[in-house]
């Protein structure tokens, strides 16, 4: 087909054109003073004390928070996808305060803290549910949240309440833990530590989720951080390779599909502590016994936290929110709908709790200012060696 | 080639400027306000120099352009097996008639608004029932099954626009080219091919595009070894939260993007048949043997591949404990005592089939008024049009998404969290559709018909309403159904802006299958399988509507 010359120069101008804007817009970050070379690695002590010292905006006063009148307030709370609660317990809270809550989902825990990142002063909402200790200092550097001293954290450990400026207050606590199927090892030895995964017994069996993608599978990894150092850690992941490990992008595909909840072809699986209980509680067709067994040694705690998001128009409000999240009806309804564990020591467990799981006595921590200065370093350097 | 358009488009005569003007600016405004407007601001915000890297540094990574060139290959072979694959299949079924062709014609939607965590899932099972998750020939976790994802997505769009297109092709043409001792390749070179080509040329930007962007395939199909720009632009905004990066490699997407659809196109342009209205054809029943076991084993072949999946989903959806049953849709209509949903998830349905109502009458207005200007208005204002409608297909959810977030924070536009916003994102998709549905029939429009109007005293308001507008609409169903289907199925834009407990079917559905045990997971199936039927009627009944006027379809 005849065509003219001159469209064809059309088309190189617009390439030249888009490829000189790259490098136009590129370059002008170029100039900016405050830009920086990629972190390599990081020191975490100093960076601990930076995340939980720096200044913040003046704390909401508990005593204004009684007194004042929130009648009629509407309230928005920013969450993850995995938020979940009991019909008509936060109308419960409306009839008590007059405060009615929205609940806004907005992705995974990462997704949700990056767009509060980025709306930092202007939030979507009025208080955070869900950010864990592996995102926390994000958080807290972003200076997102507004410190508040709710009266409900007398009844939480004082171990679990992470920062000392009560930006945030510790709102329930679980596991990331290997699981392995029952049935699968039911003439076998399941494995009992991080060690025996790299064992000849266990070639092929285990599937976990990729750091870069999934919360659970970051957790692992900083699990094998806290137990093998930094410096050991790529040396495990080389054994776990050479073993056959397989690697899914989320929870689903590895519990689900791979692992097939106890009946698929892999039978050791990057999950929670809690996964027993799930198992006996919504199995189908019903089982008496938990099919799932849990690795102890493999724990990994996660801490998740509440904050009222600087900006908000309502601090009163916002604080009787979290007063709420720490409240007995809120902390006894979170292990059947979220199955984590409530911080709050008054709470009472569900009885597939009290039989079946339980939070291990030594999981696996790193601080949360260590995971924030080398997370990317670290995810950078587990994909070379495992998926490269 | 342009001389002889002239005179097929002739520009509003003195006095239709203002109306002119105001069709084309509604959708520059709608494009500038809700895509580029957030897109520059999400980006400037990304390069404003706080960030923990420096923007050149992703540029002089070789990663970068690494993923760049995977990015770009993955989408371009897809794009070439895409229309492999549906070609038989737009011919099977535009140009014959036998029964359940209707049916065929809406069931190639169905993979659009299935959810990639069940496409894939249904590969995989498929892959390890044949063996093909591990061994010799092992597809699970390759660049091969992402190939073949690609290509089950996205067939249905070779089987309607390009069926579109053929459906209006003429059959004296070929019986005269025929008989003039013409051979079967040769009537396929010189009359079939140039009477598609534009209509190859739109398919082909759109399945790029839609490669291009492809996630949840990426991610789950192709495993944690094989990233693309989209999947890289998500974990660098969503999961490292390091916007500077995140911002360049948006860039590059836009970049490429732009220069795809730009080349695109002007190709499409080029390729666009001039003439009248062609007649319209009713399609023959297949006459020789031949001819019957052809279509058959086409229609069949491709829709063993599209409904796979389905079955997949069907039969997940009914297992229940040991055996089957009904409790998991039982399940849908109340609000479990534990749900991840917050609201029964019956109700994802109707805020879905709201929403993509809005979406689709969105998608029509604009694409329509953008459709006129593409034609019939200023020849840069029009290309650029073309070009700027077609980018958001090409964009990353997450930067439009964050763009959102970051721009339409303040009034008069404070719509972060408006419920007006989820059905623009979803129009915003939808548009391209519409437009490669219209711009063609008003190409078409017989230029005398409108001489003749004139010539009469219309004014150009008049002939646009009396002459172009009823020829259109015949265009609008077949655009309705699939701005409808789109919508229905959409979830990257959707999942960052999906307001608050107002979930739609794949947001449900995903967040469903987060959750621990299976009587979620059943659920979620079950809602699939409803989305999908509800889908398939819809569209049914949206072409139905128009079967009268129907052009060729």
């Amino acid at each position: 087909m005849y065509r003219p010359t001159r469209r064809r120069r059309n088309t190189l101008l617009w390439c030249a054109i888009c490829s000189l804007g790259v490098l136009v817009i590129a370059s002008c970050g170029d100039d900016s003073p405050t830009a920086k070379a990629p972190t390599v690695g990081g020191s975490g002590t100093s960076a601990a004390s930076k995340c939980f010292a720096k200044p913040t905006t003046a704390p909401i006063d508990a005593t204004a928070v009684a007194a004042t009148d929130t009648k009629g307030t509407e309230l928005t709370l920013v969450t993850h996808d995995s938020f979940a609660v009991s019909k008509g317990l936060l109308e419960d809270f409306t009839t008590k305060t007059g405060i009615s809550v929205k609940v806004l989902k907005s992705g995974d825990a990462g997704a949700m803290v990056s767009q509060s990142v980025l709306t930092a002063g202007k939030p979507l909402g009025d208080v955070m549910f869900g950010i864990d200790n592996t995102l926390l200092c994000r958080g807290l550097n972003a200076n997102i949240f507004t410190p508040y001293v709710s009266p409900g954290l007398a009844d939480v450990p004082a171990a679990l309440a992470l920062d000392p400026q009560h930006r945030v207050s510790p709102i329930d606590v679980g596991d990331v833990c290997l699981n392995y199927s029952r049935a699968a090892f039911a003439n076998a030895t399941p494995p009992k530590s991080l060690d025996d995964l790299t064992a000849a017994a266990y070639k092929d069996a285990f599937v976990t989720e990729n750091p870069d993608t999934s919360s659970t599978g970051l957790a692992f990894l900083l699990a094998t951080v806290a137990k093998y150092g930094d410096n050991g850690f790529e040396a495990y992941w080389k054994k776990l390779r050479a073993n056959g490990v397989e690697v899914e992008a989320g929870w689903e595909q590895a519990y689900n599909e791979s692992f097939g909840a106890g009946k698929g072809k892999r039978s050791i699986v990057t999950s929670y502590a809690t996964s027993p209980a799930a198992d006996l509680m919504f199995a189908d067709p019903p089982v008496s016994a938990p099919t799932i067994g849990v690795v102890d040694d493999s724990c990994f705690r996660q801490i998740e936290f509440a904050g009222v998001l600087t900006g908000t128009k309502h601090p009163e409000a916002a604080a009787k929110l979290i007063d709420f999240l720490l409240s007995k009806t809120f902390q006894e309804d979170i292990p059947a709908n979220m199955f984590v564990f409530p911080s709050s020591t008054k709470a009472t467990l569900p009885k597939e709790f009290i039989t079946s799981v339980r939070l291990v006595d030594k999981p696996l921590t790193l601080d949360p200012a260590q995971i924030e200065a080398n997370r990317d370093d670290w995810t950078n350097r587990w994909t070379k060696v495992v998926l490269r | 080639m342009d001389q002889s358009r002239a005179s097929v488009s002739p520009r509003p005569r003195r006095g239709g400027y203002g109306t002119a003007a105001l069709v084309a600016a509604v959708p520059l405004v709608f494009v500038g306000v809700f895509f580029a407007y957030p897109v520059v601001s999400v980006i400037a915000r990304g390069l404003d120099g706080t960030g923990r890297v420096h923007p050149m540094d992703v540029l002089r990574d070789t990663d970068t352009w690494r993923i760049v060139w995977f990015t770009f290959w993955q989408a371009a072979v897809s794009t070439v097996l895409t229309l492999a694959a549906g070609l038989p299949a737009a011919w099977a079924v535009a140009r014959n008639r036998f029964r359940g062709r209707g049916a065929v014609r809406a069931l190639v939607i169905v993979p659009f608004v299935m959810p990639t965590v069940v496409v894939s899932a249904a590969l995989r099972a498929t892959f390890t029932r044949l063996g093909l998750d591990h061994g010799a020939i092992h597809l699970d976790q390759t660049v091969w099954a992402i190939l073949l994802a690609h290509v089950i997505f996205n067939v249905a769009v070779v089987v309607r626009v390009v069926g579109g297109y053929w459906a209006l092709l003429d059959p004296r043409l070929i019986e005269a080219a025929r008989t003039l001792g013409a051979s079967r390749r040769d009537v396929w070179r010189e009359v079939t091919l140039p009477h598609l080509r534009s209509a190859l040329w739109s398919t082909a930007t759109i399945v790029f595009l839609f490669c291009f962007t492809s996630f949840g395939v990426i991610l789950v199909v192709g495993g944690p070894r094989r990233v693309t720009l989209e999947t890289e632009i998500w974990r660098f905004a969503t999961q490292r939260t390091d916007f500077t990066t995140a911002a360049v490699l948006a860039i590059v997407q836009l970049s490429f993007v732009i220069t795809v659809v730009a080349a695109s196109t002007g190709a499409e342009r080029r390729a666009a048949q001039l003439g009248g209205l062609r007649r319209v054809v009713n399609a023959r029943r297949p006459r020789t043997r031949r001819a019957r076991i052809g279509v058959a084993a086409i229609v069949t072949t491709t829709l063993l591949f599209l409904l796979l999946p389905l079955a997949v989903l069907i039969e997940r959806s009914l297992a229940v404990g040991n055996g089957y049953g009904l409790a998991h849709y039982r399940a849908l209509v109340h609000r479990d005592n534990r749900s991840a949903l917050l609201v029964p998830p019956i109700d994802a349905i109707k805020n879905s089939l709201s929403i993509a109502l809005q979406a689709t009458l969105i998608a029509l207005v604009i694409g329509t008024l953008a459709s006129f200007t593409v034609v019939h208005g200023r020849r840069a204002l029009g290309r650029l049009l073309d070009v700027a409608l077609m980018v958001p297909l090409g964009t990353s959810a997450v930067t439009l998404g964050f763009g959102i977030l970051v721009a339409l924070d303040s009034p008069p536009l404070d719509l972060r969290t408006s419920a007006i916003i989820v059905p623009i994102a979803q129009a915003i998709v939808g548009i391209p559709f519409v437009m490669r549905a219209i711009v063609p029939m008003l190409r078409a429009i017989d230029p005398r018909l409108r001489e003749a109007a004139t010539t009469l005293g219309a004014t150009p308001m008049r002939v646009r309403l009396e002459v172009d507008l009823p020829i259109v609409r015949r265009a609008l169903a077949a655009a309705a159904g699939f701005a409808f289907a789109v919508s229905l199925g959409e979830f990257g834009a959707t999942a960052f802006l999906a307001r608050p407990d107002r979930p739609t079917v794949p947001i449900a559905m995903f967040r469903l299958l987060g959750v621990a045990g299976s009587s979620a997971r059943g659920q979620a199936m079950a809602l699939g399988v409803i989305l999908t039927a509800i889908t398939v009627v819809c569209v049914a009944i949206i072409e139905r509507a128009q079967r009268g006027h129907r052009v060729g379809w």
